[in-house]
C-alpha cells in the first residue's frame, strides 16, 4: 500500500524564478513526515512536486527526480494524472466540490477511475467517510451539500475524498490551518491513524503540530527573499526539537527568527 | 435607519453621550451629505426603472386590449394577419409564435454549445497571449450591428447554405423537419434564421460564460485535479457545474437578443402566413420581424392589433426567464455561493 519516497536533486521554478534548489531526501513509508520553515522557503512549492501539481501552474517546471518507490515520477512516459491518482492531495483550505453532495464529493476520484458500481460506491464512501471519522457526523445526510458542512467536516470530507482512491502516499499542505482547535485535534488524531496505511507528508506552521503528529521532520529555510529555498536538515522530530544538528533549525524552533 | 438595534434601549445610548455636550457635538455631526445624495440617486434610478416598466407594460396592454376586442377570430390560433380588413379584422399570431420560438430555439442549440467551448477554450485551455485578444474580438463581435448580421445573411448565408440545406434534407429528410419541399430555392427559411441569430447572441454568451469560468475558484479545480483529473475531467468536474447557474444566465441573455431580433429577421426572412414544420422551407416570421414589416403600412386597429403582438413576445420573454430563473434557484445550495 504505503510506498517510499526518493527525492533526488530537485529543483522548481515559477518561469524563471527558481524556488526550490537541490532537494534531495528519503521518505519513509507508513510514517508522518512533516516540513517546517519560515513562509516562502518552498516546503509548499515542494509538496506540490511530490504529485506533480506544480506543474499545473503556468509556466512552473521541475528539474531533478522523484522516485516512488523505484519509479521516478517524472520519467518521459510517466502520465501526471496517473501519478495524482497514486499520490493524493489535502489542501490549506477545505475544497469540497460545492456542486456535488457528501456523497458525490466522496466517490468524485473513483468516478473519474471509471468506477460505476453502485455497490462499490456505497461500500467506499462507508469506509473512506469511516476513514476520515466523518461518518457518524454525516451518515443520516450523505445527499447534502459538502459545502454545508463546518470547516473542520469539510476537511475531514477532503481527506475521505483523497483515500477514497486508495492513494500510496497522501500528502497535506497546512490542512488545519484554516481549522479551529478541535478541528484541529480531529485531523491529528486521524494523521495518526491513517500512517497505519499511507505514507503521510505534512507541511504545517504550527510546530507543535509538527512535533505532535510527525516521526520525521525537515526543515526548510532560504538565505533570503528572492533566493531559492532549500532543505537544511531533515531527521527524527524528537532529534529535530531536542537537538538539531543545524543551528539556524535550532534558531527557528527556539522562535529566535522566523 | 434610525432604530436602535434590538436588545439595546434606546435611552442608555443617548445617555452615554450626553455625559459631555461639547464632544457629542463633534462625534455627531451632520449626516454625511455625500452618503444622502448617493443613496437618493441610487434609490432613484431603481425606481426609475420600475416606473419604466410598469410604462411599457400598461402601454402594451391598453393598446393590445382595444384590438383584442375588435378581433374577430381566436387570436393565438389563427395563421391569419389582417387586423385592418373593415369586415372581419383578424390577426392570428400562430405563425408568428411558431416562427419566433422555433428559431429562437435553433439559436440556442447552436450558440450554446459553440458559446462554452468558445468561453472554455479563452479561460482555461488557450495561452493567455492568445486569450485575450481572442477575447476582444468575441466582444467586439457583439457591437457589430444588426442590420450587418441581417445584411450579411441576407448576401452570404442564404446564397450559400444551398448545399447545408439539401444535406439535411439528404440525409435527415425523413425527420419531416429537414423536408426540403422546394429544393433549389433561396434559404430564406426558419433555418437559416435559426443560424444567423446564433451567430448573433454567440458573443454575449461566451462573454459572460468566459467570465463566470474565470471565477471557479482556483482550489475547485486543483482539488479535481489532484484527484487524477484530466483537464478535460476537471472542467466538467468542477469547472461547468459552478459555472451553470451563469451558463443558464448568460443563454437567457441571448435567448432574449434571439427571441427579439427584428431587422436581421426581416431582411433575411420571406415573411408568409404559413406554419410549415418543415424548417428548411422559405416562410413562416416572428414577432418583431412581423411588427418591422407591417407598422409602416398598418392601419389604427393594425397597429393596436401589433401592440397585442408585441405583449405576446413580451409574455413569452418573462415566462422563459423565469423558468430559467427556477432551474437556477432549484439548485441553489450546491452553487458554491456558500463555501
Amino acid at each position: 500500500m504505503a510506498k517510499r519516497i526518493d527525492v533526488s536533486g530537485l529543483s522548481a521554478y515559477y518561469g524563471g524564478t527558481k524556488a526550490i534548489e537541490d532537494i534531495s531526501m528519503t521518505i519513509e513509508p507508513r510514517s508522518v513526515t512533516a516540513f517546517i520553515g519560515p513562509s516562502g522557503c518552498g516546503k509548499s512549492t515542494f509538496l506540490r512536486t511530490l504529485n506533480r501539481m506544480h506543474e499545473v501552474i503556468p509556466g512552473a517546471r521541475v528539474e531533478g527526480k522523484v522516485l516512488l518507490d523505484d519509479e521516478n515520477l517524472y520519467g518521459s512516459t510517466v502520465d501526471p494524472v496517473a501519478v495524482r491518482r497514486t499520490v493524493g492531495m489535502v489542501f490549506q483550505r477545505p475544497n469540497p466540490f460545492p456542486t456535488m453532495s457528501i456523497y458525490e464529493n466522496v466517490v468524485a476520484g473513483l468516478k473519474l477511475a471509471g468506477v460505476k458500481k453502485k455497490s462499490v460506491l456505497d461500500g467506499v464512501v462507508e469506509s473512506s467517510l469511516k476513514g476520515a471519522n466523518l461518518w457518524n457526523e454525516v451518515k443520516d445526510r450523505l445527499n447534502k451539500p459538502g459545502a454545508g458542512l463546518s470547516g473542520g467536516q469539510q476537511q475531514r470530507l477532503c481527506i475521505a475524498r483523497a483515500i477514497a482512491v486508495e492513494p500510496q502516499v497522501l500528502l497535506m499542505d497546512e490542512p488545519c490551518s484554516a481549522l479551529d482547535p478541535i478541528s484541529t485535534l480531529a485531523i491529528e488524531d486521524l494523521i495518526g491513524e491513517l500512517k497505519e496505511r499511507f505514507t503521510i507528508v505534512i507541511v504545517t506552521h504550527n510546530m507543535q503540530q509538527a512535533a505532535r503528529v510527525s516521526d520525521r521532520t525537515a526543515f526548510f529555510n532560504l538565505a533570503g527573499v528572492g533566493q531559492p529555498g532549500k532543505l537544511i536538515e531533515l531527521d527524527d522530530t524528537q532529534r529535530i526539537f531536542s537537538n538539531p544538528s543545524v543551528q539556524a533549525t535550532e534558531d527557528y524552533i527556539s522562535g529566535r527568527f522566523g | 435607519m434610525t432604530s436602535s438595534p434590538p436588545g439595546v434601549p434606546r435611552e442608555t445610548t443617548e445617555a452615554s453621550t450626553e455625559t459631555s455636550p461639547r464632544r457629542r457635538s463633534s462625534l455627531q455631526g451632520n449626516s454625511r451629505r455625500g452618503d444622502s445624495i448617493f443613496r437618493g440617486a441610487s434609490a432613484g434610478s431603481g425606481i426609475l426603472l420600475l416606473v419604466i416598466m410598469a410604462a411599457i407594460a400598461g402601454f402594451l396592454i391598453y393598446r393590445s386590449s382595444i384590438a383584442i376586442n375588435k378581433d374577430t377570430t381566436s387570436f393565438l390560433t389563427t395563421f391569419e394577419w389582417d387586423p385592418d380588413n373593415i369586415q372581419k379584422p383578424s390577426f392570428g399570431i400562430a405563425v408568428l409564435v411558431f416562427g419566433t420560438l422555433v428559431s429562437a430555439a435553433i439559436a440556442m442549440v447552436i450558440a450554446v454549445p459553440v458559446a462554452i467551448g468558445i468561453a472554455l477554450f479563452i479561460s482555461h485551455y488557450a495561452p493567455r497571449r492568445i486569450a485575450q485578444p481572442f477575447a476582444y474580438l468575441v466582444d467586439l463581435l457583439a457591437a457589430v450591428p444588426s442590420i450587418i448580421y441581417g445584411l450579411w445573411g441576407a448576401l452570404f448565408l442564404v446564397p450559400h447554405l444551398g448545399g447545408l440545406n439539401s444535406w439535411l434534407d439528404h440525409y435527415l429528410g425523413w425527420t419531416y423537419i429537414f423536408k426540403l419541399s422546394h429544393p433549389g430555392a433561396p434559404a430564406r427559411s426558419l433555418f437559416t434564421v435559426g443560424i444567423l441569430l446564433a451567430i448573433m447572441v454567440l458573443p454575449i454568451i461566451t462573454a459572460v460564460s468566459r467570465e463566470v469560468f474565470r471565477q471557479v475558484p482556483r482550489m475547485h479545480e486543483e482539488a479535481a485535479l489532484a484527484l487524477g483529473a484530466t483537464r478535460w475531467e476537471m472542467i466538467r468536474t468542477a469547472v461547468l457545474p459552478f459555472g451553470r447557474p451563469g451558463i443558464i444566465s448568460a443563454s437567457m441573455l441571448g435567448l432574449g437578443r434571439a427571441l427579439g431580433e427584428t431587422i436581421a429577421v426581416a431582411t433575411v426572412l420571406s415573411a408568409s402566413n404559413v406554419l410549415s414544420l418543415h424548417l428548411l422551407d422559405a416562410g413562416g416570421g416572428t414577432f418583431a420581424q412581423n411588427i418591422a414589416l407591417k407598422f409602416g403600412e398598418a392601419g389604427s386597429v393594425g397597429k393596436d392589433a401589433l401592440m397585442a403582438s408585441g405583449l405576446v413576445l413580451f409574455v413569452i420573454t418573462l415566462l422563459v426567464n423565469g423558468a430559467a430563473r427556477m432551474i437556477v434557484a432549484r439548485r441553489k445550495e450546491y452553487s458554491g455561493a456558500n463555501s
